[in-house]
């Protein structure tokens, strides 16, 4: 009974996956480009660096990586409690 | 031209972590369908920012008058795949410490909040 | 483990360490970055543990913590640099000194002294990686028990 509910919930979320994706824009023509195009043409002069990617990750989304590297400390936090070593 | 074919592969991607997920009971089983959610939806983000006939952005050595792929959604890849390994980390953790507590990893035998 | 594995892991570890140490330090103009070359270096800690045992790595754990803490004071440190224009402003980027160069709109050969404070982040965050994943690493290798396999 369970195993059937289980199946029905998967099929559903696979035709509505499948059907969206089918549907989406076609591949390689993106509608809204004006902010990758800035960042693509101003980079090299805003942040001094090549590697387009590297400068959006540290300087125009610099928050992001401090979150980033956050949730790095918190999970290597969270290991170092869960695998303590109860006795001795 | 191929269409949405990739989108459609990201999404099947999806759909085999989903199935791994619902329908085993392993606990590294139901760690490794959660890996492959994350991967198809990267991949997924990845194919989002594609520009036909587009270069990696990146100006060192590029090739004169060629467009560039969006920046923007590798970037936020690259902060998704990150978290996906913290996370992965911790659920690791999680599966050794039931392992090492329950003896088996079978995730029906957890249910219970029995400490 | 037999001892093919231990010296190919002896050969292989600076390897490792090198190519991260490669991939941090271009970070800003070839495909890499801290995490990425963070990531490389910290598969060579991976590679010692299953070719050495758990103790050859168990007298990493401090260190690897303490790596991990200056990593991320000095992203922060290298973010507050900037406080007197925002947070994370790029204040070295063209100012002539420290990784200062201003670079030439358009394709160009890629000079390692450009990028302003980038490429001391990606120090940063790369230290903080390597850190973090090692610590994770020999976790999980001390509390499996200390037989060597």
């Amino acid at each position: 009974m369970k195993r059937w509910v289980l199946l029905a919930a998967f099929l559903v979320v696979a035709g509505s996956l499948l059907l969206g994706a089918a549907r989406m824009r076609p591949f390689g023509a993106p509608r809204l480009d004006l902010m990758d195009r800035y960042f693509n043409a101003l980079s090299q002069g805003e942040a001094a660096t090549n590697n387009v990617v590297t400068a959006i990750v540290f300087d125009y989304r610099g928050y992001d990586t401090l979150g980033e590297a956050t949730v790095l400390f918190t999970a290597v936090v969270g290991v170092a409690l869960i695998l303590r070593r109860l006795k001795g | 031209m191929i269409g949405n074919v990739p989108f459609v592969v990201c999404m099947v991607l999806v759909l085999l972590g989903l199935a791994a997920l619902l329908f085993r009971r392993n606990l590294i089983k139901v760690v490794i369908g959660l890996k492959i959610i994350e991967n198809g939806v990267n991949l997924y983000l990845v194919a989002t920012g594609y520009v036909q006939g587009g270069v990696v952005p990146i100006w060192t050595y590029a090739p004169p008058d060629a467009a560039m792929v969006l920046p923007t959604p590798q970037a936020l890849t690259l902060t998704s795949i990150v978290i996906g390994l913290a996370t992965t980390a911790l659920m690791l953790a999680f599966a050794v410490v039931i392992h090492r507590h329950k003896g088996s990893l079978d995730g029906r035998k957890v249910v219970e909040l029995s400490g | 483990m037999s001892v093919v594995v231990r010296t190919i892991a002896r050969i292989l570890v600076p390897v490792a360490l090198l190519f991260g140490g490669y991939v941090i330090l271009h970070g800003h103009l070839t495909p890499g970055g801290g995490f990425q070359g963070g990531a490389v270096a910290a598969s060579a800690v991976a590679l010692l543990l299953v070719a050495f045992g758990t103790s050859a790595v168990k007298g990493l754990k401090s260190p690897f913590a303490v790596l991990e803490d200056l990593g991320g004071v000095a992203f922060v440190v290298l973010g507050f640099l900037g406080i007197g224009y925002t947070f994370f402003f790029n204040v070295l980027a063209g100012s002539g000194g420290l990784f200062g160069a201003p670079v030439a709109p358009g394709p160009n050969p890629g000079f390692l002294n450009t990028g302003g404070t980038l490429p001391l982040m990606n120090w940063a965050v790369g230290f903080k990686v390597i850190g973090g994943l090692g610590a994770v690493v020999v976790l999980f290798a001390l509390f499996g028990g200390g037989d060597d396999r």
